[in-house]
């Protein structure tokens, strides 16, 4: 079997020695920043991009992959101990896992999350493995207006289905484009929007926004909000589930998967929709649905798995299209394109190391998480005692020497700053910077392979819709604007005449 | 006549100014035709999406009120970025040392809590733990102070 040869092939590259060690460094920094509240996956990512320059391209992916779904494990422990999420996709995991704890009963809590997390992981892996390859063939056959036509539609869908305002996420959408743009056209040597400044004819530096806004941005918004932290049950005893435990948690674990792998390889939504949802599926096919927010253990079994799943499964997008499915997965391509790899279905079959390597590690560093959350479970423990006043110089120690050994310039300094202030007011405003990154990666492309899909049909528009591939675009981009644009519009029209 | 103070209507003041501007940068740009787009082509075309946009924010702001939360820090949107401008002006002209002193210092004065004893352990902390990491072992080549 074709499968089964590649992934022998995948884990000889993971099992390197260096591989390994990457691997480790990911998913531990990954736990480290999920179970701190105030630093999430894609600040840390942004910040440690200009590090992975020296590392070779499967070590640099794997560990940053690692920091990402490392982080999805660490949230829930911050849940489920001290009430606060960790990160955004345990929120939920906060209203039962937080009950099992003042029952007793943290110990079974953060090990059913683990256990779910770790299947959730496992299929996630497999879904890249089984589903990667024929959806990079079919993306091989693809054009300019193909390209174009799925580029609108991820970004339409990365829209509508963010959270928040809608009208918003299209806003920010628009400007990430349009910043996207700035510096030389490649196409005619034009300046555009440059103002002179020498240091961005090569337009803005792709770590420069994310540091600014997800980094900088969110520490001036923490800084607003007051701490309060109090470690609940400062001894774990007895980490095992009862029988009980596990016969309750198979079902919500598996429909948890499910859900997540669905919502995974959609664009735009976060790991906080696929949790979201798992929970609100448990308390309907739950027998006693009043459990739930008492404690009840689907609630933590179901969304943690959940929020794995998609974790795995936005890589699909992006390592068979080269099509950022989430913030996190733009920072990823930035990262390949950095390394002087072209994202898209041609990594397959050019760098087969670097597919199978890092699909390979990622089962690996599923593993690695289990041990390391759960025997390890005290130290992540101690450091939720760390204040955050100690923590967030250090994260702007290290934002700053990051972006300034890039190209060795104050000038992305300043710029970082700004996009600090930028970031902030935006989100103040109710404007996510998520899609704006989105729309920044994919602006220059979008661009270039709107020109040349106009140059091959000689200047004729239509050529988007009658091009089979690329009217299938066009029309799944449709059918999720009028699904989720109508209801809105409809409730709008009924609050102002009702 | 009195200002609306919703949080819609400035942020589609600030579209709309965005927008405008970029036309009006834009304006100079070849716009090209159908076949051979110009550099002005996508430009345009955003700046103009950006304005609409824009104005159905502000127009929408008018009926909706829904104001700013008030949580939010003055002193560390002014602050935390003047550190990072500090580090890069000392970049270039002190070195590495002073330059992430003063960042650390600056990051930690922009906290609501300032503990003078604790934040300069913390720098010198930081500040010798990124020589060590950055300079040292990963040979990142700038002076740890200009002139020494």
């Amino acid at each position: 079997m074709e499968l089964f040869h590649n992934l022998f092939f995948g884990f000889d590259v993971a099992l390197s020695w260096q591989n390994l060690l990457y691997c480790l460094i990911g998913v531990s920094v990954g736990t480290l920043i999920g179970v701190l509240p105030g630093i999430g996956p894609l600040g840390t990512i942004a910040i440690l991009l200009p590090i992975t320059f020296n590392v070779a391209p499967v070590g640099a992916l794997i560990m940053l992959a690692g920091i990402y779904y490392g982080a999805q494990y660490g949230g829930s422990t911050t849940a489920i101990l001290v009430n606060l999420p960790g990160e955004t996709s345990s929120v939920v995991t906060c209203i039962d896992g937080y009950q099992m704890a003042r029952q007793g009963r943290a110990g079974p809590a953060l090990a059913i999350a683990a256990i779910g997390s770790f299947f959730a992981g496992t299929v996630g892996t497999l879904m890249i493995a089984l589903f990667g390859p024929p959806l990079a063939n079919v993306a091989l056959e693809f054009a300019a207006p193909e390209y174009f036509s799925l580029m609108l539609m991820s970004l339409v869908a990365a829209a509508v289905l963010a959270q928040g305002d809608m009208a918003k996420s299209f806003a920010m959408v628009a400007l990430g484009l349009l910043l996207g743009i700035v510096g030389t056209d490649v196409n005619t040597g034009v300046q555009r929007f440059s103002f002179g400044i020498t240091e961005l004819s090569d337009g803005i530096g792709f770590i420069v926004v994310a540091v600014g806004m997800f980094a900088m941005g969110e520490i001036i918004a923490n800084l607003g909000e007051p701490e309060h932290r109090s470690v609940f049950g400062a001894k774990v005893t007895h980490l095992f589930p009862t029988w009980a435990d596990m016969k309750q948690s198979v079902g919500p674990i598996l429909r948890g998967t499910a859900i997540g792998s669905f919502f995974g390889v959609l664009p735009g939504t976060g790991p906080a929709i696929a949790s979201f949802s798992s929970y609100i599926v448990e308390k309907k096919v739950a027998a006693d649905p009043s459990r739930f927010g008492r404690g009840a253990i689907e609630g933590v079994a179901g969304p943690e798995s959940a929020n794995n799943a998609d974790a795995q499964c936005k890589f699909i997008p992006m390592l068979t299209l080269g099509l950022p499915a989430s913030g996190v997965m733009a920072l990823m391509l930035g990262a390949l394109t950095i390394q002087g790899i072209q994202p898209g279905p041609e990594v397959m079959t050019q760098r087969p190391e670097l597919f199978w390597g890092l699909v390979a590690s990622m089962w690996i560093g599923n593993l690695m998480l289990v041990v390391l959350n759960l025997p390890l479970i005290g130290v992540w423990v101690k450091l939720l005692t760390v204040p955050y006043r100690l923590l967030f110089p250090a994260i702007m120690a290290f934002s700053a020497i990051g972006i300034y050994s890039v190209n060795n310039s104050s000038f992305e300094i300043y710029l970082t700053a700004l996009f600090g202030v930028l970031g902030f007011v935006w989100t103040k405003l109710g404007f996510p910077a998520p899609p704006l990154l989105l729309g920044f990666v994919l602006g220059p492309m979008m661009e270039e392979h709107l020109r040349r899909a106009m140059l091959m049909a000689k200047g004729d528009p239509t050529v988007f819709v009658t091009r089979p591939i690329s009217l299938a675009f066009i029309i799944i981009t449709a059918i999720i604007v009028i699904v989720m644009v109508a209801p809105a519009m409809k409730k709008r029209r009924g609050e102002i005449t009702g | 006549m009195k200002l609306p103070d919703s949080k819609d209507f400035w942020s589609g003041v600030m579209l709309i100014a965005i927008g405008a501007g970029a036309v009006f940068i834009a304006r100079d740009y070849p716009f090209g035709t159908a076949l051979h787009m110009g550099a002005g082509f996508f430009p345009v075309v955003l700046g103009i999406v950006l304005v609409l946009f824009g104005l159905y924010f502000a127009v929408r702001g008018l009926h909706d009120s829904a104001k700013i939360e008030a949580n939010w820090s003055l002193r560390a949107l002014i602050v935390l970025p003047l550190a990072f401008v500090a580090f890069g002006i000392l970049m270039e002209h002190a070195g590495f040392v002073p330059a992430m002193l003063a960042l650390t210092v600056g990051s930690a004065a922009a906290g609501a809590e300032f503990r003078i004893g604790e934040v300069l352990a913390l720098s010198v902390a930081l500040t010798a733990l990124c020589v060590a990491l950055f300079i040292w072992a990963l040979g990142l080549p700038y002076p740890l102070i200009v002139g020494m």
